[in-house]
């Protein structure tokens, strides 16, 4: 055989959406290329044109089982805006806080434990049957009663912030439609030192693996990247609800700093490419050749100046001294989503002692406003809601960058790093080989279908493609 | 069923699924009645998440919609499997009750009511009309389990269930 071959990865598992890998081998069976196709198509743009603005919050749940309530607060944000309010009451941004950092906390819990932990602890080579949280359960009945603990109490917050714990209707254009009655605070706050001990121990747990794993976790995926976040305004602290963007080179110089969200466009295109329907971002002043960025967990480690809240912050230093510089690999993402969850708790218990969130002012009104943007820093990453309402209070434009998109790059050159070192010379696909690629997708995102709004399961399938374009294997995992 | 147990309804399904919501449905349906005693929870699907609140009570209801079912409904007596389904997304009732039992050390009795559906496929809100009758003999059938008539609830004959 001669020329390249191709390697397809169909269906991805254990990540939400729907997705494609195809790795191109050359005449020597190395790997020549390799992509993450998006093959579902993302309507959610257009088909939210029309509908008034007071549904946008509740209607964008619907992008995303996993994290609604980013997408909430994001379309809530924007739809401030609209609504001419520039600064929420008091009760109204604290219970949006409350709201975020609760369900921040569980979706981390839920990537760390139900769906990443299983390849952690058993190997990435282990078989398919036993890389699932049921495994996790049987193996270490602890470790699995505090994972649904800590995700019941992160979706509890939700509930009694938002209304429901999927899909609720907390956020309203202008602030909030409750607040938190006392009985509720109190029987949060009998849990919540118990919720950060065992945050800590899975912190831990997700440090002690990247430490202990140093060779595997530097070698797999491990490639320099532009970072960007949301920090907080004025002193550039890790603020996951709202802040200015800020994005660093691979060296930590900075490319643009405390930038107001509402000029992103500004700052970010988005780059369209015919083998997908997810886009890809990049940064305007460098190009799309170099401007390309990550977000997430470890791109917020890296932008934040520091943590204002104590335990995260020794981890978060803890962390800069192991990097010795930015963090770029893939893997120890993870211990960087466990320091944000220590974050989370420690903020929800600080908020549980503040009387405002028992305050009645809830909502601000202005003068409305034709356009609004509303920027959160979501469990998976950076998250921007665009949209235009006309003078009939109806949606007649909305863009939407995800976090799975503004990672679509860095996905693709992870999938690639990881197919060379595993894949390359190897005849057919193993379930080993797959799952390494699944791996280094899952440590980015387990949910695909907010980038592309793809309904029903997410497989992922990967092709192996020859040098004339030939399919020569391909390989499923229908989990 | 005994004076003071703790009794969860989890009604499960997609009700943006057309038939799929009758799980939804159905809880909805028994939540509207406030029966003391009985917490109604309702989901897209189970997870393990779920094992928590089910230990936590003393009776289990499932609540599904069902694809050739031959009787508007079937209920069935429901026990433990270890045998877990791969993946987050899909948990039966058998293995939630196994993980309430391996984490929590309790697995109280159950039932499972399958519900007969016939349209799942069409992106749609709301029940056919098949499955709405099918929805109200399921109602009658739980509340009979639970110890009430159908006939003493106004609300149900309001809605025509």
């Amino acid at each position: 055989m001669t020329g390249t071959r191709l390697i397809e990865i169909s269906p991805v598992t254990r990540v939400e959406g729907h997705g494609k890998v195809t790795i191109h081998l050359d005449a020597d069976g190395n790997v020549d290329e390799a992509r993450l196709h998006i093959v579902e198509f993302r309507g959610f743009e257009r088909f939210i044109r029309g509908r008034l603005m007071w549904e946008v919050p509740v209607i964008v749940q619907r992008l995303c089982g996993i994290c609604p309530v980013s997408h909430h607060l994001a379309a809530a944000k924007a739809m401030d805006q609209i609504a001419g309010v520039d600064v929420l009451p008091p009760t109204a941004e604290k219970m949006r806080r409350l709201m975020h950092y609760g369900q921040v906390m569980q979706s981390h819990v839920l990537h760390f434990f139900h769906l990443s932990a299983p390849d952690l602890l058993f190997g990435f080579g282990a078989p398919a049957e036993r890389r699932n949280i049921f495994e996790v359960i049987r193996e270490n009945p602890t470790l699995g009663l505090r994972a649904i603990q800590m995700r019941k109490f992160g979706q509890e917050i939700i509930e009694a912030t938002a209304g429901k714990k999927i899909h609720g209707t907390g956020a309203i254009p202008g602030g909030i439609n409750r607040n938190l009655p006392l009985e509720t605070r109190d029987r949060f706050l009998a849990q919540v030192d118990e919720m950060l001990a065992w945050a800590q121990d899975a912190l831990a747990l997700a440090r002690g693996y990247v430490e202990d794993h140093a060779e595997l976790v530097k070698g797999f995926g491990n490639f320099a990247s532009n970072h960007m976040s949301l920090v907080r305004e004025g002193d550039g602290a890790l603020d996951l609800y709202h802040g200015r963007l800020r994005a660093l080179g691979p060296q930590g110089t900075p490319i643009f700093d405390m930038v107001d969200y509402c000029d992103y466009h500004k700052h970010l295109i988005e780059d369209v490419r015919s083998w997908s329907y997810m886009k890809f971002p990049f940064i305007r002043s460098l190009g799309a050749e170099d401007g390309w960025y990550r977000v997430g967990p470890m791109a917020r480690m890296n932008t934040a100046s520091f943590i204002d809240t104590p335990l995260a912050d020794a981890a978060h230093q803890a962390l800069r001294a192991f990097s010795g510089g930015l963090n770029h690999s893939t893997l120890a993402n993870h211990w960087a989503r466990m320091i944000e969850v220590v974050h989370c708790v420690e903020k929800i218990r600080e908020l549980l002692h503040d009387p405002d969130l028992q305050g009645t002012d809830l909502v601000a009104k202005g003068e409305r406003r034709f356009e609004g943007i509303g920027v959160i820093e979501a469990p998976r990453g950076n998250l921007i809601h665009h949209y235009k309402v006309d003078e009939h209070d109806q949606v007649t434009f909305c863009n939407l960058i995800v976090s799975t998109t503004h990672n679509n790059e860095g996905m693709n050159r992870a999938v690639k790093a990881v197919a060379v070192q595993h894949l390359s010379g190897q005849p057919k696909i193993t379930e080993g080989m797959l799952n390494h690629v699944e791996v280094a997708i899952r440590a980015y995102d387990p949910c695909l279908s907010c980038a592309t709004h793809a309904l029903g399961q997410m497989p992922l399938q990967v092709e192996l493609v020859g040098p004339g374009g030939e399919v020569i294997d391909r390989a499923a995992q229908c989990l | 069923m005994p004076l003071g147990a703790r009794v969860l309804l989890i009604g499960y399904g997609n009700p943006a699924r057309g038939d799929d919501g009758l799980g939804p449905a159905l809880a909805e349906a028994i939540a509207e009645l406030h029966l003391p005693g009985v917490t109604v929870e309702i989901d897209y699907q189970l997870t393990v998440d779920h094992a928590a609140l089910i230990a936590a009570h003393d009776l289990v209801i499932f609540a599904d919609a069902a694809m050739d079912l031959d009787a508007p409904f079937r209920l069935t007596r429901t026990g433990t499997t270890p045998t877990a389904t791969l993946g987050s997304h899909q948990v039966t009732p058998e293995v939630a009750l196994h993980l309430a039992g391996l984490l929590f050390g309790k697995v109280p009795p159950a039932f499972t009511i399958a519900i007969a559906g016939t349209a799942f496929g069409a992106i749609r809100e709301g029940l056919g009309p098949e499955a709405r009758c099918h929805l109200g003999q399921a109602v009658a059938a739980v509340l009979e389990l639970l110890g009430n008539s159908a006939d003493d609830r106004p609300q149900v004959r309001a809605k025509g269930l």
